[in-house]
């Protein structure tokens, strides 16, 4: 019993007791109990979910990610408002992507980066996890788009997870 | 609360409501399902951002401390979003509905 007492993923115990703190209404005896259950409990319901090999090696470059995505998302916000609201027919394409990554958590990144910026959707992921398949709203060339997601979004990617 | 926030609120709520309506108005109005998918997910996602937002700056200008749940919101809505995307994109890829006319590029046969 005691050895199942342990949490087989600090950083995921970890963040699930904090974001607890921070959805019950102020730090109490019982939000901290509370905390510590989940902490345990939910990394060891989805062990199996988890992929096997140790995720992030350079986390420290996540922040400046996240803030370059977040901005993408604003952008690309404003571009698929001008083109909802100008009337005129959307090319769209469906683009096969060639993955250069292969940790199946920066794939997941990847694709909901993809998914949440300009004008573009990742439908769906080779069994082989070699290509990603992208909708692209407006799209005028396949190159373009594959170029713009290695150099903004996968290259970065890349060095984090080397 | 101080002016300034006041109007940051009232920017905050306006641009949400904007672009809640233009992802509505797309949802109507763009040709196909999978086009339609990225109302949903692109101009929806800063709507309700911003309308958050708006909830996080007019409740910590309040003296009660910062809003942080309303900020977990918005957390959620990134990582589900795109998740939610993908799964229905899959979905009507394996019903094999056809894209409109002038898609470049097939779908995968899987």
């Amino acid at each position: 019993m005691l050895d199942k007492l342990t949490f087989p993923q600090p950083y995921l115990s970890l963040l699930l007791f904090v974001v607890w703190q921070f959805l019950s209404d102020g730090v109490s005896g019982a939000s901290v109990v509370m905390g510590l259950v989940l902490a345990w409990t939910i990394p060891l319901i989805t062990h199996g979910f988890w992929p096997e090999r140790p995720a992030f090696i350079r986390a420290w470059k996540l922040p400046g990610y996240m803030g370059i995505v977040l901005m993408d998302i604003v952008l690309a916000s404003v571009s698929v408002a001008k083109l909802i609201l100008s009337g005129r027919n959307p090319k769209p394409a469906f683009v096969s992507y060639p993955l250069t990554l292969d940790h199946p958590l920066a794939i997941t990144i990847l694709a909901s980066t993809i998914s949440l910026t300009p004008g573009t959707v990742s439908a769906d992921v080779s069994d082989d996890q070699k290509l990603l398949l992208i909708h692209a709203l407006d799209a005028e060339s396949d190159d373009e788009v594959i170029k713009d997601i290695h150099e903004r979004y996968e290259r970065r990617l890349l060095e984090m997870f080397k | 609360m101080s002016q300034i926030a006041e109007y940051a609120v009232v920017f905050l709520l306006l641009t949400g409501g904007f672009f809640t309506l233009v992802g509505a108005i797309g949802l109507a109005r763009l040709p196909d399902f999978y086009t339609r998918l990225h109302g949903p997910t692109k101009a929806t996602t800063v709507g309700i951002g911003a309308i958050v937002l708006a909830s996080v700056v007019y409740f910590s200008t309040r003296g009660e401390g910062i809003a942080i749940a309303e900020m977990l919101i918005m957390v959620f809505l990134f990582i589900t979003a795109p998740i939610s995307a993908n799964m229905i994109a899959k979905a009507a890829m394996h019903m094999q509905i056809e894209p409109t006319e002038g898609t470049r590029g097939r779908t995968w046969d899987q």
